[in-house]
């Protein structure tokens, strides 16, 4: 056993771990913080687009320092089927302003720096070490870990579980359950490296400025599911993820998936020449509210993904999880300065100060999107972007028909695939659970 | 598009980076005579297509192009048909972009 003692330790190097083990060194806490990665980063997959709102409460100067990829002018939607796509562009020139609000990153790189500040206020980091199993005292409190290192039981007041989606210990402890195949989606994604002057070209950029597209439709051949294309300066991030018992349900790859949408004649162009470095694959929380665990316990709190805490339909993680981890790390900086033990009820200030913040209302706003997209995945992601499609084609082909005709036919498709019912239903579900 | 064309994952995973932790697997199949249908989906859900189907018809694994996303855990740990832990500490895959 380490005989040395420490307030906190910080399972996990990624953006929840990161937060909180920062926010705890610098209120001058002792901190250890353990990543099973060779550096902090290389175990992290994500998109990646960032939050600098979220940024700024941690490292109110990180835009100086930090490796960022393009700050985001430009958001793209599209609702696509085999040949085409609808697309819902949105520009805008306030985007460029000083103090941009979103930026494309690239994790491995991002985290790395993100991790030399988290050090820099004085937590100690030990990569390449994994937690076996949480260390429980005679009265069942979490007071330590136990790593795969020899001699590898550490003993601290509070264990903060930052350990992402996949993170064993909570569920292996009993806190928290597996993630569910309904409640996880698998994303697929490659790196694909171009000339920065290409990228910029192809995607009517100047500078730095950055565009990210996400899109659904065929492409997810049924499954519920989402592709995505984001600029960075030399390379494009591209991907795709569907949830998991859909994959488990309808036997396709995901990386026939990836291809396909590659092949996509709308994403081909883009892409076109590009040199492929990286291929990565990671699992993404989308229960949404319902599927939140118990956030915390005797000597113990849950932060990130780990606590399923992403917002599926806005397509925010990295802010939910850097969030998180500020809070838990402030509500535990509370307890300790009042001098009183991490118990449960102390700690139950954390899902306090969390339920008080954006984190948790958002997550309440959309509770029943996910099991409407979830068990109406053909319709929302197979049915009516092809009859969409098939409605603007109808819309901007002049064939020679008088328009009332296209229209009366475009109307036909519609209720011909869904019936009158059918698509007042599918509207009032989808307003419901939206609002 | 809808004809699938062969993908070789193993072209995929070779841009990656791996440190393989030979001779220590973290993830293992159950001996088993006939597979699960947990099992047999994970010949198709696994994105680096770890999991085989051997001559005897037995689901295998080989797990030193695991991109360690979990699927596999997701789906087959609960029926306990695999055996899922983290690599050890330094050992896995190593993303340089992630």
């Amino acid at each position: 056993m380490i005989e040395e003692r420490f307030d906190a330790i910080v399972v996990g190097a990624g953006m929840a771990g990161n937060a909180a083990a920062l926010t705890m060194a610098k209120r001058g806490m002792k901190v250890l913080q353990l990543e099973r990665g060779e550096y902090p980063g290389s175990k992290n997959v994500q998109g990646a687009i960032l939050y600098a709102d979220m940024m700024e409460k941690l490292v109110p100067e990180f835009r100086e320092e930090a490796p960022l990829e393009r700050h985001l002018i430009e958001q793209r939607f599209w609702m696509m089927d085999d040949r085409s796509h609808v697309g819902m562009h949105y520009r805008s020139d306030d985007f460029n302003e000083e103090r941009p609000n979103r930026y494309t990153i690239i994790r491995a790189q991002f985290d790395k720096w993100f991790s030399s500040k988290v050090r820099e206020a004085g937590a100690t980091l030990l990569c390449e070490t994994t937690v076996t199993e949480l260390v429980r005292d005679e009265r069942e409190r979490i007071v330590g870990v136990r790593t795969d290192r020899r001699d590898g039981e550490i003993h601290a007041d509070v264990v903060v579980l930052a350990e992402g989606v996949n993170g064993l210990l909570g569920t292996r402890a009993g806190l928290r359950a597996r993630p569910r195949p309904d409640n996880v989606a698998l994303a697929v994604k490659e790196m694909h490296f171009l000339p920065r002057e290409t990228i910029e070209a192809r995607f009517n950029l100047r500078g730095d400025e950055g565009v990210v597209i996400e899109a659904v439709g065929t492409i997810s051949r049924g499954m519920t599911g989402m592709g995505f294309i984001y600029a960075n300066k030399e390379c494009i991030s591209l991907g795709i993820g569907c949830l998991v018992a859909d994959f488990q349900r309808t036997s396709q790859t995901p990386y026939g998936l990836l291809d396909q949408f590659k092949s996509h004649p709308s994403v081909a162009p883009l892409i076109a020449g590009s040199e492929v470095k990286e291929y990565s694959a990671h699992l993404i929380p989308e229960g949404g509210y319902k599927s939140i665990p118990q956030l915390y316990g005797e000597g113990w709190v849950v932060v990130g993904d780990a606590a399923q805490l992403n917002n599926a339909i806005h397509r925010e993680g990295s802010n939910l999880a850097m969030t998180s981890g500020r809070i838990a790390a402030e509500a535990i900086g509370l307890v300790k300065s009042r001098g009183e033990p991490m118990s449960a009820a102390n700690l139950s200030i954390y899902k306090k100060m969390l339920d008080d913040s954006f984190v948790i209302k958002d997550l309440k706003k959309y509770k029943d999107l996910p099991p409407l997209m979830h068990t109406q995945s053909q319709n929302f992601f197979l049915t009516y972007p092809q009859l969409i499609s098939k409605a603007m084609q109808n819309f901007v082909r002049v064939d020679g028909t008088p328009k009332a005709e296209k229209e009366k036919a475009t109307l036909k498709s519609f209720v011909k695939a869904r019936s009158w019912a059918g698509l007042f239903g599918d509207a009032c579900r989808f307003a419901r659970a939206w609002r | 598009m809808n004809v699938e064309s062969p993908v070789r994952v193993e072209d995929k995973l070779y841009h990656n980076r791996y440190l393989v932790d030979i001779g220590h697997p973290h993830v293992k199949v159950r001996a088993h005579t006939t597979p699960s249908p947990q099992l047999l989906a994970l010949l198709k859900a696994c994105p680096a297509r770890c999991y085989e189907l051997n001559d005897n018809g037995q689901v295998e694994i080989t797990v030193d192009g695991c991109i360690e996303c979990g699927t596999c855990r997701v789906i087959a740990e609960p029926t306990g048909d695999i055996e899922w832990s983290h690599p050890r500490g330094g050992y896995g895959v190593q993303f340089k972009f992630g």
